[in-house]
């Protein structure tokens, strides 16, 4: 944290657990008696309830979206970009409730959490669960917390693609789905990067069937190797080349397949970092969770009659440099609400860094996306 | 009100899904969607604009015409499809029209007269391309480049077989003069035309 707190801070949050013994049905079929979400929220909740905002998060996500839990924090949590007073998700108008999702590895019920019915860690056992799934206990949490209606339903990437399921499934409960970097079902490329990544973590000899608790130890070559990939997608080849170029860390070759330039180095330590605070199990959790997610598969692949079925507004956003899911896809998603009728509002940024363009802040796109989100505060009377 | 606002909101009935090409600022969309319960969208490529649409609530989409056409957009999809003040700006303004009257049952364009009054006298007078405040830019940045008269605009409807309901000569503050009635492509600085199929 810096010394002193920004004035656009939401400053030191505080996440709390909420259990709920609802259970939940699983599209796989399996059911979850009892279950954990951790959440966080910044702003307050006005009295007709009508001022909340859900952040949903994307694939390494969590619900610490913004301000600092200590002091101490080196850095604020991954959306303090957007999230804060006066920012495009002004906590100043809104409540923002920030979660972490089922199968998640920061405290919300997942792999690395006790099953209650064994008393061991669920560890490869925990079932996959859905982008559908995600939004229900969201829905659930909705009801804990009062929230009738979401003024807003915002996220980007995996976190875009919970915001439109919400627009299905739950039509009347929310009045604006903001659907940012994201895309209505993945491509097979897309599909054949998440399974590298996937190979990567269940060939490591550390990873034991998912079972590496019980052996005491982390599948971290090949928890490293997916995040690595990973990495690669989430930047663009020009952002990769202005902020590396060809660097090299000695002066000259050196003739041996260390890491040599700059951008393997960048790539290891973010890949081993990674390996360390992550769940392997929760990744190949995640990434299937994406793979799966195409709300068109039950009509016959027909997005328009999916749409359809949505009440809210939309803002969807692109970014121009983005190919893991670039522009087109977000295309293809607006103008399946165009011809459902669908209101809805559209802009490609301009941003040079990939995937990753959503998390950064420009003129361009705070620009965009805090003027929408003030008429959603008008329109709720936030 | 901006004169133009009101002679299009005529042409307008209550309810109706529209399609703006090149909607600026929102304000024609907010108006209409004020004024007549519209629903639709409009379409723009300048980003101070595209904010400025989000702010009034208007649904905006990026998209430039010239460049991704209108092939998104299902046949018989909207009742109106406008476009004022933007058909001299597009690389081809027949293919627009054409797109117009597939997408919509109606058309209402405005665009500026080049055969006015003043055009032909500084382009006689002075020999170079006219300059005026409809027209205010050099000719070689002036993103009108398609620029046409009135009559010029009728031939293609002829041509294309689309029939003109409703045309309205305004001047360059799109007030309805009658003097500019009496010689349109003469004295008209604008006009506002209502156009459907003709079949």
């Amino acid at each position: 944290m810096p010394d002193s707190l920004p004035s656009d801070s939401v400053g030191l949050v505080t996440p709390q657990t909420l259990h709920f013994d609802e259970p939940l049905q699983l599209a796989c079929g399996q059911v979850l008696k009892s279950w954990d979400l951790v959440v966080e929220t910044y702003g307050t909740l006005n009295q007709d309830h009508t001022n909340a905002v859900l952040i949903c998060h994307a694939l390494s996500g969590h619900h610490h979206a913004a301000g600092y839990h200590s002091p101490g924090d080196r850095k604020p949590g991954w959306w303090d970009a957007c999230i804060g007073p006066g920012k495009p998700i002004d906590t100043n108008r809104f409540f923002v409730v920030s979660i972490n999702n089922l199968g998640g590895c920061h405290g919300s019920t997942g792999p690395n959490t006790v099953n209650p019915e064994t008393g061991e860690l669920y560890g490869p056992d925990f079932p996959v669960v859905t982008v559908q799934d995600w939004v229900n206990s969201q829905a659930v949490l909705a009801d804990r917390l009062g929230i009738g209606c979401w003024a807003a339903v915002v996220g980007g990437s995996l976190g875009g693609m919970q915001a439109l399921q919400w627009s299905i499934s739950h039509p009347d409960r929310l009045k604006h789905a903001v659907v940012i970097a994201s895309t209505p079902r993945l491509t097979a490329q897309n599909i054949a990067f998440n399974e590298v990544a996937r190979r990567a973590i269940t060939s490591d000899s550390d990873f034991h069937g998912g079972r590496y608790y019980e052996h005491n130890t982390l599948p971290r070559r090949g928890l490293m190797l997916a995040r690595m990939v990973g990495h690669i997608t989430y930047l663009s080849d020009a952002s990769m080349g202005e902020k590396f170029g060809r660097e090299l860390r000695e002066q000259a070759y050196q003739f041996g397949y260390d890491a040599e330039f700059q951008v393997e180095s960048y790539l290891r330590y973010q890949g081993e970092r990674f390996s360390e605070t992550f769940d392997a199990n929760t990744y190949l959790l995640m990434t299937r969770a994406l793979d799966y997610f195409d709300p068109a598969y039950e009509t016959d692949n027909d997005l328009v009659k999916v749409m359809a079925r949505a009440r809210c507004e939309f803002l969807v956003l692109s970014f121009s440099s983005d190919w893991r899911f670039t522009p087109a896809r977000s295309e293809e998603l607006v103008n399946a609400m165009i011809a459902a009728r669908r209101k809805v509002s559209y802009a490609e940024i301009d941003a040079p860094w990939g995937h990753d363009a959503f998390l950064i802040p420009t003129p361009r796109y705070n620009a965009v996306f805090s003027t929408y989100m003030a008429r959603v505060a008008r329109e709720v009377g936030a | 009100m901006r004169a133009d606002l009101e002679i299009i909101q005529q042409w307008i009935s209550p309810g109706s899904h529209i399609l703006d090409l090149g909607c600026g600022d929102g304000t024609l969309l907010h108006y209409l969607q004020q004024e007549r319960q519209t629903s639709g969208f409009g379409l723009e490529i300048n980003p101070d604009h595209i904010t400025e649409c989000m702010n009034k609530g208007v649904a905006v989409i990026e998209q430039n015409l010239d460049t991704q056409g209108l092939s998104n957009f299902d046949d018989d999809s909207f009742d109106t499809v406008l476009m004022t003040q933007a058909l001299q700006a597009v690389r081809r303004p027949d293919i627009v029209l054409d797109e117009m009257m597939r997408l919509g049952r109606e058309g209402i364009v405005t665009f500026p007269n080049f055969a006015y009054w003043r055009l032909r006298w500084y382009l006689m007078s002075r020999g170079r391309m006219p300059e005026s405040e409809t027209l205010p830019h050099k000719w070689y940045n002036t993103p009108n480049i398609h620029l046409c008269t009135f009559r010029d605009f009728e031939a293609l409807c002829h041509e294309k077989n689309f029939r003109i309901r409703n045309r309205t000569v305004v001047d360059g503050e799109h007030q309805d003069r009658w003097l500019s009635r009496l010689w349109p492509n003469m004295l008209g600085q604008i006009a506002i035309y209502r156009i459907t199929r003709g079949d």
